[in-house]
């Protein structure tokens, strides 16, 4: 074997417990396998393959039969949103089969002491990571804005690795938990102004299908928020696999690398025609009947804009506004959510766009102001797509 | 009869005999395989129609979503999943499926070098594939 293992590490593979052993030995093969030298332990991890809808019967029985095997948590584990709204699936039009196996999965979840948090965005829902502590996430966005954002260190984790590594308390060390592959391979100049969250979504769109699993650094973006940075990270871990990015003087205090010819980092520059272009590809349709913000699920910044945008007014189709349950707590305490519902729109918590069976639902097309919604709407829910900014969809639909 | 045997790496533990299912294409498990019957399902991919059950199943890789390592599992849950899976290059969904299904597993073999039919033993604690017959 070549990863060395601690005596403790060398327990947990021979665990009694079939849960431990199992976990071990999958994170000392993928270790193996990413050529890594040992293993490191981690503070927390983010679960995916929660939804029904992603995993399936095979799932249910995977997570059923290790919670049964006794498997449990040694750090907090947060999880990725479910195919519903946990209380309102009903409402959403969740069918009760799918009711059904949806709660086996968060009742092993609970079993094995998964915080059900069912959110894409941990980090703004009571997990956040500090800067430069080994985690195990998987998620694609959370993974990059715990990485760039935060400045933690994590891999694109599996389901089931991640979910390995929060029963050991371990993975194993490569890739991005060793800092000398967290240096750029692209530095990207942005020439346009980024006005809008979308702006941020579509330069991520571009940057993703170029830069493709590597590490962006961008200059030329003179600010940007933090639901800002969660819409470019997301859309580049959509359109592409990047972990790992950095913006000059938002998220890091280097200074850009050496680019071009003979630097080994590739210069590219996002101009404004390209943003224009961006909006294009990721639209197929004007028409929508259902509108949906929140992916990544939505800061309480985002709902109240929204419940502002609609007060008094009527949406004509549908809108679902995704969040994490503790922030529709704020929502619902600030009034946001109740502005939202008598224009006839709907908060919605725990689940969101792409993991809900939304093709069963009777959608035929999708607005949203989400790169990474529009990348995946069209495979996974059968769905055309209107991508643009959020006030620009709302005032489409309030005419 | 043939004594020809590669050397590979092993992915997950166990020895198992088949006979050769083999793709030169890679596999993404995820939509591909029904677990209920171990067909293959996938619309123009090589192995369409095939059935993978107790089958040695030798493809270059897995690829795609994370669920393929669920769909193994579900497979090896109901008695469908192959003997033995040996890939040219393992990637974490096919090892993390081999593993949680408990499916013999190693890599590192030259897929061109086995052939449909084969009659193969797979030694996966010591990462051998021995053909047996052809």
């Amino acid at each position: 074997m070549a990863l060395a293992l601690t005596a403790d590490e060398e327990a947990l593979l021979e665990s009694d417990d079939p849960a431990v052993r199992k976990s071990m030995e999958l994170l000392v093969r993928l270790g193996d396998i990413y050529g890594a030298a040992e293993m490191v332990e981690i503070a927390s991890a983010q679960a995916s393959g929660i939804s029904y809808k992603s995993i399936g019967d095979p799932g249910v029985e995977f997570l059923e039969g290790f919670a049964e095997e006794g498997a449990e948590v040694r750090v907090s584990t947060f999880a990725n949103p479910a195919g519903m709204d946990i209380e309102r699936w009903e409402e959403m039009g969740v069918s009760p089969e799918f009711a059904d196996q949806q709660r086996r999965i968060v009742a092993a979840l609970r079993e094995m002491g998964v915080t059900i948090s069912f959110t894409c965005t941990p980090y703004l829902a009571g997990n956040l990571p500090r800067r430069n502590q080994h985690i195990a996430w998987a998620e694609s966005s959370a993974v990059s804005f715990a990485n760039s954002v935060v400045g933690a260190r994590t891999n694109r984790e599996g389901g089931p690795s991640a979910l390995a590594a929060a029963i050991t308390g371990r993975t194993p060390r490569y890739g991005l938990h060793l800092p000398e592959n967290r240096t750029p391979t692209h530095q990207v100049h942005v020439e346009p102004s980024l006005e809008t969250q979308s702006d941020f979504a579509a330069l991520g769109a571009w940057t993703g299908r170029i830069v493709e699993d590597e590490i962006p650094y961008f200059t030329g973006i003179d600010d940007a928020g933090t639901d800002d940075l969660k819409a470019l990270g997301a859309a580049m871990a959509a359109t592409g696999a990047v972990a790992l990015y950095f913006v000059e003087d938002i998220t890091t205090d280097d200074a850009p690398p050496a680019a071009g010819q003979g630097t080994g980092v590739e210069s590219l520059t996002f101009e404004p025609t390209d943003l224009a272009d961006e909006y294009d590809e990721l639209t197929d349709t004007e028409e929508a009947d259902l509108i949906v913000f929140g992916c990544p699920h939505s800061s309480v910044e985002e709902i109240e804009r929204v419940a502002d945008r609609v007060e008094g007014e009527t949406i004509e189709g549908d809108l679902w506004v995704c969040t994490s349950r503790s922030n529709k707590a704020w929502a619902d305490r600030m009034g946001h959510t109740e502005t939202i519902e008598a224009a006839g729109g709907s908060v919605l918590s725990d689940t969101c766009n792409v993991v809900a069976p939304i093709e069963e639902m009777g959608y035929e097309s999708t607005a949203t102001d989400s790169a990474k919604a529009a990348t995946y709407l069209p495979g996974f829910g059968n769905q055309q797509v209107k991508f643009d900014d959020k006030l620009a969809i709302l005032e489409e639909a309030t005419k | 009869m043939s004594a020809e045997s590669f050397q590979g790496r092993t992915i997950a533990d166990g020895t198992a005999a088949g006979t050769v299912l083999r793709s030169t294409e890679p596999i993404s498990f995820y939509g591909a395989v029904d677990i209920e019957t171990g067909e293959f399902i996938e619309e123009g991919h090589q192995l369409e129609g095939e059935n993978v059950a107790d089958r040695v199943l030798v493809f270059p890789r897995g690829k795609g979503s994370t669920v393929g390592s669920y769909v193994l599992y579900g497979l090896a849950q109901r008695g469908n999943a192959p003997a033995a899976i040996v890939n040219a290059e393992t990637e974490t969904i096919v090892a993390t499926g081999a593993i949680l299904g408990e499916i013999p597993c190693v890599d590192g073999i030259d897929v061109d070098g086995l052939a449909d039919g084969d009659r193969v033993r797979v030694d996966a604690d010591a990462g051998t594939v021995e053909v047996l017959s052809e």
